[in-house]
């Protein structure tokens, strides 16, 4: 009776076993073509999806670097670092960011006048790095360390409550 | 050969894993409403299920019955369908990954989708050979993937009609599925299962 109780227990187990080593080496080695280098680019986004490069996001930027050949600089959140690194990637000459703002603003965070805030939280949906804390109907204010400066949430205050300013 | 294609007829048309059988209804009616998700789903459902079918009867004629564990099938080939999942998972991903963007949710529902588990179950029920068993599966995956794809046409065409307010939504849509599977029950005495 033991002895068919062991055998039942390896054979489910070797199952699993041989079932998991064998997705384990497919994944593995299973070759990507370019999209190995759009998930590389894409790792070195700062991940906020802010748009500000003119694409929906960070990966569909990602892959018009690798496929169409897209400048490697329109990242403003994330700053020279990211441009330098992508750079080394890609090997390609690191330019200044230029993203669709000014240069300085990549330092900016957003600001909100508390005193004309009406809590209709429409900002905090639409910040990409949940840097705008409030409860619906209460004041909402930014989280400064968290802010990328990307100015999505301004054009969405129906109050016109958000201004930008220099990070201190 | 007659008896393969006897096969296929009798699982896409005849014994239909969803119209006749009633097997695999939740994918039916989640993945059907737009009919892009539909061909991906039956796709990827047609690669899971053709691909267990056949994994799960050598299993069980090489492994389970050699040592007399017959009653260990379920849990084994529940084993094999998640194997074959996430190894379909991993292809979508690596060879579309716009298929993925719009299937990714559904690839680990075919999980537990009763239809692939029932095709394995019933290939060994009825002790087929491999190349019925694989057959089988097949077929049931064709069955299943022209009657998802037929009712994702007809539920878009329902969005512009007008419906009365009690039957909007799911209960046009089950309404539909009655309709469809009565039709298929014409298909039944053409063939044996």
């Amino acid at each position: 009776m033991w002895i068919s109780f062991a055998t039942a227990v390896a054979t489910i187990t070797g199952i699993a076993l041989a079932a998991g080593l064998l997705l384990g080496f497919i994944s593995r080695r299973l070759p990507g073509h370019s999209e190995d280098l759009v998930e590389q680019v894409n790792e070195l986004l700062p991940q906020t999806q802010c748009a500000q490069c003119g694409y929906p996001g960070c990966r569909p930027y990602a892959a018009a670097i690798v496929d169409d050949g897209a400048a490697i600089n329109l990242c403003p959140p994330g700053g020279d670092e990211t441009v330098r690194r992508l750079a080394a990637l890609l090997d390609r000459e690191p330019l200044p960011v230029a993203g669709s703002l000014s240069p300085a603003s990549a330092n900016n965070v957003a600001v909100i006048d508390e005193s004309l805030c009406i809590g209709c939280s429409w900002c905090r949906e639409a910040c990409p790095v949940d840097a705008i804390t409030g409860a619906h109907h209460f004041m909402h204010t930014v989280i400064a360390s968290e802010c990328t400066g990307c100015e999505l949430c301004v054009a969405r205050c129906p109050v016109d409550c958000i201004g930008m300013a220099a990070a201190r | 050969m007659t008896d393969l294609i006897l096969i296929l007829v009798a699982t896409v048309l005849v014994n239909n894993f969803l119209l006749v059988r009633f097997l695999g209804l939740c994918p039916f009616l989640g993945v059907s409403r737009n009919l892009e998700a539909a061909f991906g789903m039956s796709l990827a459902t047609a690669f899971v299920l053709t691909l267990s079918s056949a994994v799960s009867y050598l299993l069980h004629e090489y492994l389970l019955v050699p040592l007399d564990l017959e009653y260990l099938r379920t849990i084994s080939f529940i084993l094999v369908i998640a194997a074959s999942v996430q190894f379909t998972e991993i292809m979508v991903r690596r060879l579309s990954p716009l298929l993925h963007e719009v299937l990714g949710i559904y690839i680990p529902l075919i999980a537990t989708n009763c239809a692939v588990l029932g095709v394995a179950l019933l290939n060994v029920q009825e002790a087929k050979g491999f190349a019925q068993s694989v057959f089988f599966g097949f077929g049931a995956s064709a069955g299943f993937a022209l009657v998802l794809v037929m009712f994702a046409a007809v539920r878009e065409k329902l969005i512009s009609a007008d419906i009365p307010l009690p039957f909007r939504g799911t209960a046009i849509a089950l309404v539909t599925a009655g309709i469809m599977s009565l039709a298929f029950m014409g298909f039944s005495g053409m063939a044996r299962p």
